[in-house]
C-alpha cells in the first residue's frame, strides 16, 4: 500500500528546509519536489519509490496537513478500501473503510505520559563504578531476575 | 566548503564511543551509557559518545510502526533458565545458553522502564478481566499483572513504542550527540593492530558530505537483513516484506569486513504470516486460540504430528520449534492441500460463547489493533478483500527468508558472554583459526572478536528470541562494557589502516561512475558502464531465490545449486563496484545492496558448510536431508578476509549450560 500525497492538502510544510514526511520516513522515500520538475507540482511532497514502501504509516501519522494517505498495493489488493489514522497526543483513531462500503472506527491509547515529558534520570541513582563488571544495570527497577543457581549445570 | 554532488565535504570527528543505529539496541545503550559516563567522569575519565542513524530515531528500525506485544518478559513466575531452554529448543538446540540466560536476567528491567516512560501495558485485574494500558492499574514493577498472550509475551498498546523509547534515549544522550540520516558504510581497522577497530565511515543522505569517525569503541547495532531473497510480491507490493525493508544487513556485512567472527549465518527466519500483508499471527494463535488448517479444514499440526518424531527431541517439546511447524505446513502445500487458513471464524465464535457483549466488542477491537499497531498493511488487505475475521478466514503463507538475530532466528556475530554462568573457556573443536579466542568469554561482555567492536539486538548471533525488550537490554549491557573498555584503554590512540582519501573515493565511487558515464547512452538506466542498485538487487534476489533455498524451490537446495550460487554471487560482488548513484538516495540504495550481497554470501557459505538440514521448514539441503546430531550439533562460525574476499567456515563446540531434558518431561 504505497502512500500518496494529495495535491489539495500538502503545503510542502510551509517551505521549511525539512518537511515532516522527509524527516520521518525510515526508508528515505518521501521527497519534496521543490520546483515541480519531478511531479508537476512544485513545493509538494511525493513518494519517490512506492514499491519500497513498507506501509509503516510513519509519514501518514506525522503529516500536519493530513495530506498523506495510502492506496493499497495495486498488484495485490482490490481497489476501494482505506485505512486512515488520526494520531493525537495520547491516543490514535482509525477509520477503516471496506471495499463494500462498511466502516469501522477504533480508538487506542498510545501513551500514558505527555509527549516530551520523559525525564530519563529523575529519581534514579548514580551509577556505581565499582559495580561496572557485575551483572545488572545502573538502576534496579525491580526487574532483575537473579535466577535459581541450581539450574546452572556447570557453575 | 559545503559539498556538492560528486564532490562531498569531508568531515572527520573524534569520539570515544560511536553508536551505529538508532533502533531498540542503540536506544538502550544510549540510555544506560550516560550514567556510566558520568561515573567515569567522577573518576577522572572524560568519555564522549555519539549516535548515528540512517533514519529518524522516532521511527527507525523494526519497531517503526509500533508493536502490539512485548515478546520477552520473564516475570516473577519463570526463571531465566526456563527462558534459555525455550530459546534453545525453538532454534533446534544450538544456542548460547550463557547469552540467553544473561538476557533473561536483565530484560524485565527494560520493560519496567518502558512502562514508566509511558508505554501502555495491558493488565489483568483481580477479577481476571483484561484492561488496556491506559487504565491506571498498578505498573509491573509494583506487582501489576500483565496480560500474557503466551508464556513469554505481554500485550501492549504499542503504536508509539519506538517514539517513547527514542524520547528517553534522545533526552539521555542529548541532541548534540546524535546525528540522523547518516548511513555508515564501513568500519576501519586500526593501523597498528588489525584485530582492532579504530573508526567508521559513512555519508549523509541529506547533505553532500562524507563523515569519518575515529573512536576507541563502537556499538554496531544496525538490525538484520531483508530483501536478499526475491520477495513473493514483485510489483508495488514488494515493499511489504515481513521484515522492515530498511534493514539491509549492514550489521553483518560491516562486522565481517572488519574481521569479526560470525555465527550461525545459515540460520534464517521464514515466518508464517497472513498472506500478502504478513500480519502477525501470534495473538491469533495464543490469545484467540485459533487453529491453522489446510483447505479441507484439517488441522495439519495434528494430521502431520508424526512428522515431528523425525526430529527428536526438538519436535517433542510442548511447543515444537518454529521451523518444524513450517515443516508440517509445507507438507500440505506441496501435496496440494492449500491454501492454508487461519480459522478466525471458529476462534472468534468460540470466544463469543464465554464472553459478555462488552468483552466481545473489545475482542474485535483487539483483533484489529493487533494489525493496526504493527502491520497496517494487513488491514489494507482485509478492507480491500472485504475480510471481517468473524465472517471469513484468512490465508497464511510462509514468507521469503530473512536474516536476523533477535526474533525467531539467531544468525549474527559471535560475542563475549558473561563469566558467571559456567560457560566454556576452552574450545574442543579443531579447526578454529588461531587468532580467534577460545571459549565463550574473552573479557568484555558483548564484544565481538574484533577489539573495540560491540554488538547487540539483531547483531548478536546464537541467541534469538530477544525481541524488542531484549534488544534494548542487550544494548544496555554493551553500554556498560564499552565504558569499561574505554577506561581500560585510555592511552590507546586509534590510527586508520586505510587512507582517508581512498575511503572517501570508494564511498562516492557510484556517484563518480554515474557522472562519468551517464551521457554515453540515451537511456539513463541502460548503460554498459554501470548497473543501477535496483537491478543489482534483483540479480541478488534471483540468485538467492533460485539456488539458495528461496520460495522458488520450496526452500530446497543442494551442494550443486550452492556451487552455482557461489559463482554467480562472486560475479555479482565484482559488479558491485560498478554500481551507479544518480543522487544521494540512490547512493544509499547502492551501499545497502553491497551490505546485502556480503550478508547473502555469508548465508550461502554457511549453508554450504553445514552438511545437514538443521532447520527443516526454514530450508532443506536435499543432499543431507536430516538433522545429524552426531556430526552437526555444533555452531558453524566464519570469518571473512576483506583482502582476498574469501570466507573461512569452521565448527565450534556446543555445550548446554542449563538442563534441556526438562523440556521433554
Ligand atoms: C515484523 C516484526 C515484528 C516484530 N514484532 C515484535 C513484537 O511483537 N514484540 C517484540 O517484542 N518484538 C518484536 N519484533 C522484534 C524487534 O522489533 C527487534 O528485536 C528489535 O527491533 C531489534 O533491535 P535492533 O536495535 O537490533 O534493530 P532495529 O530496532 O531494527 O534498529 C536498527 C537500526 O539501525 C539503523 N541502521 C540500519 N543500517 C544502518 C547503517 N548502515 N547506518 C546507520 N544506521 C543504520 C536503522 O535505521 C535502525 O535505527 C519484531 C520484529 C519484526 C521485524
Ligand atoms: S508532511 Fe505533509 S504537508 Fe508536509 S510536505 Fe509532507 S505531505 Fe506535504
Ligand atoms: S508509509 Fe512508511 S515507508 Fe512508506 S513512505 Fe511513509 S514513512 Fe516511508
Amino acid at each position: 500500500m504505497p502512500t500518496f500525497v494529495r495535491t489539495d492538502k500538502c503545503d510542502g510544510c510551509k517551505g521549511q528546509d525539512k518537511t515532516a514526511c522527509m524527516y520521518i520516513c525510515p526508508h528515505d522515500l518521501m521527497k519534496l519536489d521543490k520546483d515541480g520538475s519531478e511531479t508537476g507540482h512544485a513545493m509538494k511532497a511525493f513518494n519517490q519509490e512506492p514499491e519500497q514502501c513498507w506501509e509503516c504509516y510513519s509519514c501518514v501519522k506525522i503529516c500536519p496537513q493530513q495530506a498523506i494517505e495510502a492506496r493499497h498495493y495495486a498488484d495485490i489488493v482490490p481497489l476501494g478500501g482505506s485505512v486512515q489514522p488520526l494520531r493525537g497526543s495520547d491516543s490514535i483513531m482509525w477509520t477503516i473503510k471496506f471495499r463494500n462500503g462498511n466502516i469501522k472506527r477504533f480508538k487506542f491509547p498510545i501513551r500514558t505520559t505527555p509527549e516530551g515529558s520523559i525525564d530519563p534520570y529523575a529519581g534514579k541513582p548514580e551509577a556505581d563504578l565499582s559495580k561496572i563488571e557485575e551483572s545488572g544495570f545502573f538502576v534496579q527497577s525491580n526487574g532483575y531476575r537473579a535466577g535459581d543457581p541450581s539450574e546452572l549445570i556447570a557453575r | 566548503m559545503a559539498g556538492e554532488f560528486g564532490n562531498p565535504e569531508v568531515i572527520e570527528e573524534d569520539v570515544d564511543i560511536l553508536l551505529i543505529g538508532g533502533g531498540m539496541a542503540c536506544c538502550g545503550a544510549g540510555y544506560e551509557i550516560m550514567r556510566w559516563i558520568d561515573a567515569a567522569k567522577g573518576a577522572g575519565t572524560d568519555i564522549s559518545v555519539k549516535l548515528v542513524d540512517k533514519a529518524a530515531m522516532d521511527r527507525s528500525g523494526a519497531v517503526a510502526q509500533g508493536l502490539s506485544a512485548i515478546n520477552t518478559y520473564i516475570g516473577t513466575e519463570q526463571d531465566p533458565a526456563d527462558y534459555a531452554r525455550m530459546v534453545s529448543n525453538d532454534l533446534m538446540g544450538i544456542t548460547r545458553d550463557d547469552l540467553t540466560y544473561d538476557l533473561g536476567r536483565h530484560v524485565d528491567e527494560s520493560v519496567h522502564l518502558f512502562e514508566e516512560w509511558g508505554l501502555p501495558i495491558w493488565k489483568t485485574d483481580e477479577n481476571g478481566e483484561r484492561h488496556d494500558g491506559s487504565k491506571g492499574l498498578p505498573p509491573l514493577a509494583e506487582g501489576g499483572k500483565p496480560v500474557r498472550s503466551g508464556k513469554w509475551q505481554i500485550m501492549i498498546n504499542g503504536e508509539s513504542y519506538k517514539w517513547i523509547v527514542a524520547e528517553a534515549a534522545k533526552k539521555a544522550l542529548g541532541v548534540d550527540n546524535i546525528e540522523e540520516r547518516i548511513f555508515i558504510v564501513k568500519l576501519i581497522n586500526d593501523k597498528n593492530d588489525p584485530s582492532r577497530v579504530a573508526g567508521a565511515i559513512g555519508f549523509s543522505t541529506r547533505d553532500h558530505k562524507v563523515v569519518i569517525y575515529k573512536f576507541k569503541a563502537c556499538l554496531l547495532a544496525a538490525g538484520g537483513c531483508v530483501n536478499l531473497f526475491r520477495p513473493r510480491s514483485v510489483g508495488e507490493g514488494q515493499g511489504r516484506a515481513w521484515y522492515p525493508v530498511w534493514n539491509a544487513g549492514s550489521t553483518y556485512a560491516m562486522a565481517a569486513e572488519a574481521g569479526a567472527e560470525l555465527t550461525l549465518m545459515e540460520n534464517r527466519f521464514v515466518p508464517t504470516r497472513f498472506k500478502d500483508g504478513y500480519g502477525p499471527v501470534g495473538a491469533w494463535f495464543l490469545l484467540f486460540k485459533a487453529k491453522a488448517t489446510n483447505a479441507y479444514g484439517e488441522n495439519y499440526m495434528e494430521r502431520n504430528a508424526e512428522m515431528l518424531n523425525d526430529y527428536p527431541p526438538y519436535g517433542q517439546a510442548a511447543v515444537p520449534a518454529s521451523c518444524l511447524r513450517n515443516h508440517l505446513m509445507l507438507k500440505e502445500m506441496k501435496e496440494g492441500r492449500g491454501p492454508i487458513y487461519m480459522d478466525t471464524v471458529t476462534a472468534l465464535a468460540t470466544l463469543r460463547e464465554s464472553l459478555s457483549p462488552r468483552e466481545v466488542k473489545h475482542l474485535e477491537a483487539e483483533a484489529w489493533e493487533d494489525f493496526l499497531d504493527m502491520c497496517i498493511g494487513q488491514c489494507g488487505i482485509w478492507v480491500g478483500e472485504n475480510i471481517e475475521p468473524e465472517k471469513k478466514n484468512s490465508e497464511l503463507m510462509p514468507t521469503e527468508p530473512y536474516l536476523l538475530g533477535s526474533h525467531s532466528g539467531c544468525c549474527g556475530i559471535w560475542v563475549s558472554g558473561p563469566t558467571d554462568v559456567g560457560a566454556p573457556t576452552e574450545e574442543t573443536e579443531a579447526g578454529v583459526p588461531d587468532h580467534l579466542p577460545s571459549g565463550w568469554n574473552w573479557g568484555y561482555r558483548s564484544m565481538t572478536t574484533v577489539s573495540g567492536l560491540f554488538t547487540a539486538g539483531d547483531g548478536v548471533g546464537a541467541s534469538g528470541h530477544k525481541f524488542s525488550s531484549g534488544s534494548h537490554a542487550e544494548g544496555r549491557l554493551c553500554a556498560k562494557s564499552m565504558v569499561k573498555y574505554v577506561m581500560d584503554n585510555q592511552d590507546y590512540q586509534p590510527e586508520f589502516a586505510e587512507s582517508v582519501d581512498d575511503l572517501v573515493a570508494e564511498i562516492y565511487q557510484p556517484v563518480k561512475t554515474f557522472l562519468e558515464h551517464k551521457d554515453y547512452t540515451t537511456a539513463i538506466d541502460i548503460n554498459p558502464h554501470y548497473i543501477t542498485p535496483k537491478m543489482l538487487q534483483f540479480r541478488l534476489q534471483k540468485i538467492m531465490d533460485e539456488y539458495v533455498a528461496g520460495v522458488a524451490t520450496y526452500y530446497n537446495t543442494n551442494g550443486h545449486m550452492l556451487d552455482v550460487a557461489e559463482e554467480k554471487l562472486g560475479m555479482l560482488k565484482e559488479d558491485a563496484v560498478k554500481m551507479r548513484a544518480n543522487d544521494l538516495h540512490e547512493l544509499l540504495r547502492a551501499w545497502e545492496n553491497y551490505h546485502r550481497i556480503l550478508t547473502a554470501e555469508a548465508h550461502m557459505k554457511h549453508i554450504q558448510f553445514r552438511k545437514e538440514s538443521r532447520y527443516p521448514g526454514f530450508y532443506y539441503r536435499t543432499d543431507y536431508n536430516l538433522v545429524d546430531e552426531e556430526n552437526w550439533h555444533c555452531f558453524v562460525n566464519s570469518v571473512y578476509d576483506k583482502e582476498t574476499k574469501q570466507w573461512t567456515c569452521f565448527k565450534r563446540a556446543h555445550v548446554d549450560l542449563v538442563d534441556k531434558s526438562k523440556l521433554f518431561k
